[in-house]
């Protein structure tokens, strides 16, 4: 069973340090959700777990590998990050696209193998894209971009699938759909999923979600533990009432 | 594969162009003449007509334009942006420098010296033009503008300081016109055959890289997770860009445009993946400019401008029409 493990982890940008002592453990059949006020280190942590930063002090392990001697080929096939922010001003086509998820498996000259063929289609059909297949990302929607991102990291095969969040600029519907995609890849695919989410009541819906504030990690639980009311006024602020329905955590502006 | 059909079409074009560039010229020439002196049984004006100018000059032309257009794909790929090239990025700017820095040197070897010198320089400016838009982490295309005009203002003051400070250079003014100009002048065949083999180089390794630069058009961070190593990469990119830039002005100077147009206009028909384009826009490039040239050999015949002028009262506009459409689709 795949395990992305951070210990001890510090990390940050020149001399500011943003990550102060992180201890996670995350393994396959949970849906993470990773939630934080602004500036508490979210997407530094997804920097340093996907090897896109170097850890200060501490480390992070994939299978018990630091992922720091590992390649960026060899993360590329391990780990799959769906980033924040998705654009180009080129014509790329959606397949296009979803093909460069395989670009680490690709040899000198690029060829693309059966396998990388057949990872590519069942992408596309996985997030129900042939019929956008041959359009450019600039001619689609909000909803569709952001399927077509999945689609890429989904070709990549890789047993960790990061997600910046992956929600932004999406409306509701097709917010609990990105989820229930990922939550799926997790619970019976399994895979290990992280995801960085701004909403708390999309968080509500992750199997566990862990707290992040000011570099430190101070809660880590089911929904209804992780987001108890007073854990979440002291960190988000007060103004916030969290409440229960139907089972649900459900966080309000109070 | 998308371009597929594209390229076949501009493969045939290319010798159709070279052929159109070796007759027509101050004097006119028959294919028969052509191929008599190719064969070595015409007249000896008429060979060295052929053999040693029109020949050695069209295929520069055409080695010039591919590079310039393989550079551009590369830069363009490099910055993501459709607004780069050589030209623009001041990598030009340098290969002239260190063209025009060896000339006055006066050496013997300037023939094979031009092309090294015309190399270091691009990839000394390739890298800076980088290293100064990435100031502040974020590339954006007005920054590798201004570090380009940054860095052509600085190596046009050095290429006039030299042409002030070297007695030299004022009894080779004409080859330092040309390269300031944008001339095609070949001084010896060898010059050409190696400028092909350094283009060759330049062309395999851009298709070499093809794939890991499309990875950069998502940004260097996505580049980085989806599996290349983004320092190399670049490294690897700014390379293969100055060694094509660098072959481009030893034998024909600052060319502007034609690494900016040609990809631009192509990537809307090839589609947008850096291997196809690079190849497409190497064809596309090399018949453009043997075209190009030709239009400046026979204009004012037999007085010859230099290619850098018809690129640039082409080019420009043609780059503004690009520009404007660009907008209007961005406010439609």
């Amino acid at each position: 069973m795949t395990a992305l493990v951070a210990r001890a982890l510090e990390a940050g940008y020149g001399t500011r340090a943003v990550l102060r002592g992180i201890d996670l453990e995350l393994n396959p059949g949970r849906l993470v959700a990773l939630v934080g006020p602004n500036g508490s280190g979210k997407s530094t942590l997804l920097r340093a777990l996907s090897g896109l930063i170097r850890p200060t002090a501490g480390a992070v392990t994939l299978d018990g590998v630091d992922v720091a001697t590992l390649s960026r080929a060899t993360l590329a096939s391990r780990i799959a990050v769906v980033p924040q922010s998705f654009d180009t001003l080129f014509p790329f086509t959606v397949r296009e696209i979803v093909g460069l998820g395989r670009t680490a498996r690709l040899g000198l000259f690029g060829r693309p193998s059966p396998a990388d063929a057949l990872a590519v289609a069942r992408a596309i059909l996985d997030q129900d894209l042939a019929a956008l297949a041959d359009r450019r990302l600039d001619a689609l929607s909000g909803g569709e971009r952001q399927r077509v991102v999945l689609a890429m990291a989904m070709a990549q095969d890789a047993a960790v699938l990061l997600l910046d969040e992956p929600t932004a600029h999406l409306d509701p519907a097709h917010q609990s759909g990105i989820l229930r995609t990922v939550g799926g890849l997790a619970r019976t695919g399994g895979v290990v999923a992280l995801a960085v989410l701004h909403d708390l009541n999309l968080a509500a819906l992750a199997d566990r979600v862990v707290v992040l504030d000011r570099g430190k990690i101070v809660g880590d639980g089911a929904p209804a533990a992780a987001l108890a009311a007073d854990v979440v006024t002291r960190v988000f602020g007060p103004g916030l009432a969290v409440a229960q329905v139907s089972g649900r955590t459900v966080v309000l502006p109070g | 594969m998308r371009g597929a059909p594209t390229i076949a079409i501009l493969v045939a074009l290319l010798p159709l162009s070279v052929g159109a560039g070796i007759l027509v010229g101050a004097v006119p020439l028959s294919p028969g003449d052509v191929l008599a002196a190719l064969v070595g049984t015409a007249d000896p004006s008429t060979t060295v007509i052929i053999r040693e100018l029109r020949l050695p000059r069209v295929l520069a032309a055409a080695l010039v334009g591919g590079a310039l257009g393989v550079a551009g794909t590369l830069l363009q790929g490099l910055f993501r942006n459709p607004l780069a090239d050589p030209y623009v990025t001041g990598t030009s700017a340098g290969a002239a420098l260190g063209a025009v820095g060896v000339i006055a040197l006066g050496s013997d070897l300037a023939a094979t010296l031009v092309p090294l010198a015309a190399f270091a320089g691009a990839l000394a400016s390739a890298l800076g033009v980088w290293q100064l838009a990435r100031l502040g982490g974020r590339t954006t295309i007005l920054t590798v503008l201004l570090a380009g005009i940054v860095l052509t203002s600085f190596a046009s003051a050095l290429v006039t300081l030299l042409l002030f400070a070297s007695d030299r250079l004022a009894l080779r003014l004409r080859a330092v016109l040309d390269i300031l100009t944008g001339g095609v002048a070949v001084r010896a065949t060898s010059e050409v055959a190696l400028a092909g083999l350094i283009v060759a180089c330049g062309v395999g390794l851009a298709i070499v890289l093809g794939r890991r630069i499309d990875a950069f058009a998502f940004g260097e961070e996505t580049a980085a997770t989806l599996g290349v190593d983004p320092e190399r990469t670049t490294i690897a990119v700014i390379g293969a860009a100055a060694l094509l830039t660098g072959a481009a002005v030893a034998l024909a100077g600052l060319v502007g445009f034609v690494g900016l147009v040609v990809p631009h206009a192509l990537r809307p028909i090839v589609g947008a993946t850096h291997r196809t384009l690079a190849v497409a826009s190497f064809f596309a490039g090399a018949s453009a400019l043997v075209l190009a040239d030709l239009g400046a050999r026979t204009a004012f015949a037999p007085a010859e401008l230099p290619v850098g002028v018809v690129t640039g009262l082409l080019g420009a506009p043609f780059f503004l029409f690009l520009l404007v459409r660009a907008r209007r689709r961005e406010v439609a």
